[in-house]
């Protein structure tokens, strides 16, 4: 065979076994029932939708809740990750190496090895069973993904634009509203789209964090798998993947070339 | 690189430092140090509230003398084991042919983008719609006319040898390492191997005397992260593994939530084991940090 054509056939297979998992999903959503041995569903119907969507099966609230959470974790991630990114994008200075790997170990150490230690904590403070607490929890694979990414756009930044704006009489404040802030913004926005798909994608730490009161759009999903209502699962699973599918049309062009930094964060 | 812009006129850049990473530091030191603390606490059985104020041992004995919690270990050591190795050399393949052009280059790469931010969870159930027995492919042997019921079709799911979970993994962690190694390339250039391969190197050589060494690091790193990952993550086996042996996570969950409190313990110590193994593969990519920092001035 030819080279390109071997080439063509590689991809035909990587392409299809990408999609095949997320087809059978799609169209249990739109089946009324679904039984083995038919190939598609003898009856198609909009019934798991309009019930995925109407007011008792709290897809709605859910997806509010998750939002939520996924939104607060970001902004925090971010306030606090931009300081500690341009520390470790701009200045060498010792023990870098182990900031980095404190920084880094969240994202090696699988939830599981912290959440039981950490409920107790919480316990202790009331956070258990609250979204605050949850909000929390999800910072600790969030925020070093927001570190990381940011040490990198900062480690671009040419210093020296801020130097001249301080000599040319800019107070701090003004320098990283009028100088850093626009260089930076760019990465900020990569970043913060995939600091909410992170937070977004969390499954254990809600759960045990969350207590059951927190029910976020995972753990409803998985109720419903369960429960073996295939098709509602299938509405609930496209929905849940819908703001994914955003961020990549948002930020196709960037993610190959911004290295590896950015990969790293969807891990959890 | 201690800058002009560094030496601010107001402060240090001692103190400057120390401003700037305090609060990611103390946030991340306050959750995940103390959580991971408390655990490691908890497994020595040092629970002063119920008044168990001698730490011992007793929690990881109990696991290690279980046949349980050994063939639980065993299987996620399996599951990360062929999970990374399957996914890291067809990742290879994938990043060099994403490398070229061909026709449907940019879907192909849509793909795998769109599939890193699928949340596991939301594959484990794919997976298991797609390769179940009663699932998409058991429904297409049946009209091939290969079973007549479902239970002819071979178990894929739930099943000893994690299949379903390995197959979620590959499906996962193949565009991962592929984007990883696809932004390694990119900042290689392309010309080393073309170089080899005008000096008279075969394909295979320019590929693993030139082009394997300089992915090595990368390849590395992000194997190591899908090591730990697959080897600890809960969603997946909850949903795609078999009853007994459960692997590992499943059954620290397990052991936790027990209505016998006397079993938190033992969850602990499954807990730090898997936080072991998570901490090993990161002083393993870690090395070259320190080795960066001892540059430092």
């Amino acid at each position: 065979m030819r080279p390109d054509r071997l080439r063509l056939l590689a991809a035909l297979a990587l392409a299809s076994f990408l999609i095949l998992p997320l087809l059978p999903l799609a169209i249990w959503s739109f089946a009324h029932g679904w039984r083995f041995p038919d190939l598609l569903p003898q009856v198609w119907s909009l019934k798991a939708w309009s019930y995925a969507l109407g007011p008792r099966s709290g897809v709605l609230q859910s997806l509010g809740v998750t939002t939520g959470i996924a939104l607060a974790t970001t902004i925090l991630a971010a306030l606090v990750g931009i300081p500690a990114g341009r520390a470790l994008g701009q200045y060498r200075f010792r023990g870098k190496g182990l900031v980095t790997l404190l920084l880094l170990a969240p994202a090696f150490l699988p939830g599981i090895a912290v959440v039981f230690g950490l409920h107790g904590i919480f316990l202790r403070l009331g956070l258990v069973g609250t979204v605050p607490g949850v909000i929390l929890a999800h910072l600790i694979p969030v925020l070093p993904y927001m570190v990381l990414v940011m040490a990198a756009v900062f480690s671009r930044l040419d210093p020296d634009f801020e130097a001249q704006a301080r000599c040319l009489g800019a107070t701090a404040w003004q320098t990283f509203r009028n100088v850093t802030l626009p260089a930076i913004l760019p990465g900020l926005m990569t970043a913060a789209l995939f600091a909410f798909l992170v937070s977004w994608s969390q499954y254990l730490l809600t759960l045990a964090i969350g207590g059951g009161r927190v029910q976020t759009l995972p753990l409803l999903l998985f109720g419903f798998s369960s429960a073996g209502r295939n098709d509602i699962t299938g509405a609930i699973a496209l929905l849940y993947i819908l703001p994914g599918l955003l961020v990549i049309l948002l930020t196709a062009r960037q993610i190959t070339g911004r290295g590896a930094a950015l990969a790293i964060g969807l891990r959890p | 690189m201690p800058d002009l812009a560094a030496k601010g006129p107001e402060l240090t850049d001692r103190t400057r430092l120390a401003l700037l990473l305090a609060p990611a530091l103390l946030l991340l030191g306050g959750l995940f140090l103390a959580g991971l603390g408390l655990t490691l606490l908890r497994s020595f059985r040092y629970m002063p509230a119920l008044g168990l104020t001698e730490p011992d041992l007793a929690a990881y004995v109990a696991i290690l003398t279980t046949p349980d919690f050994l063939k639980s270990l065993a299987l996620s050591l399996w599951i990360a084991g062929a999970s990374t190795i399957l996914a890291a050399s067809l990742a290879i393949g994938a990043a060099l042919l994403l490398r070229q052009t061909f026709p449907g280059r940019a879907v192909v790469s849509f793909l795998v983008q769109l599939n890193l931010t699928v949340p596991h969870i939301v594959g484990a159930i794919g997976i298991l719609y797609l390769v179940s027995q009663s699932g998409s492919f058991a429904r297409l042997a049946h009209a091939a006319g290969l079973i007549a019921t479902p239970a002819e079709f071979p178990v894929l799911t739930h099943d000893p040898y994690a299949i379903g979970i390995i197959l979620l993994y590959v499906w996962k962690e193949l565009p991962f390492i592929t984007l990883i190694l696809l932004a390694n390339l990119q900042t290689l250039g392309e010309d080393h191997e073309a170089v080899a391969r005008s000096l008279g190197a075969s394909r295979w050589q320019a590929f693993r005397h030139v082009l394997l060494p300089m992915i090595l690091p990368g390849l590395a790193a992000s194997s190591a992260l899908v090591f730990a990952f697959a080897f600890g993550a809960y969603e997946v086996p909850l949903v795609l593994g078999q009853h007994a042996p459960k692997a590992l996570p499943v059954l620290a969950w397990q052991a936790w939530t027990d209505t016998d409190l006397a079993t938190r313990p033992e969850a602990m110590a499954m807990a730090i084991v898997i936080a072991v193994v998570g901490l090993a593969l990161l002083a393993l990519v870690a090395r070259g940090l320190i080795a960066g920092d001892r540059d430092a001035p």
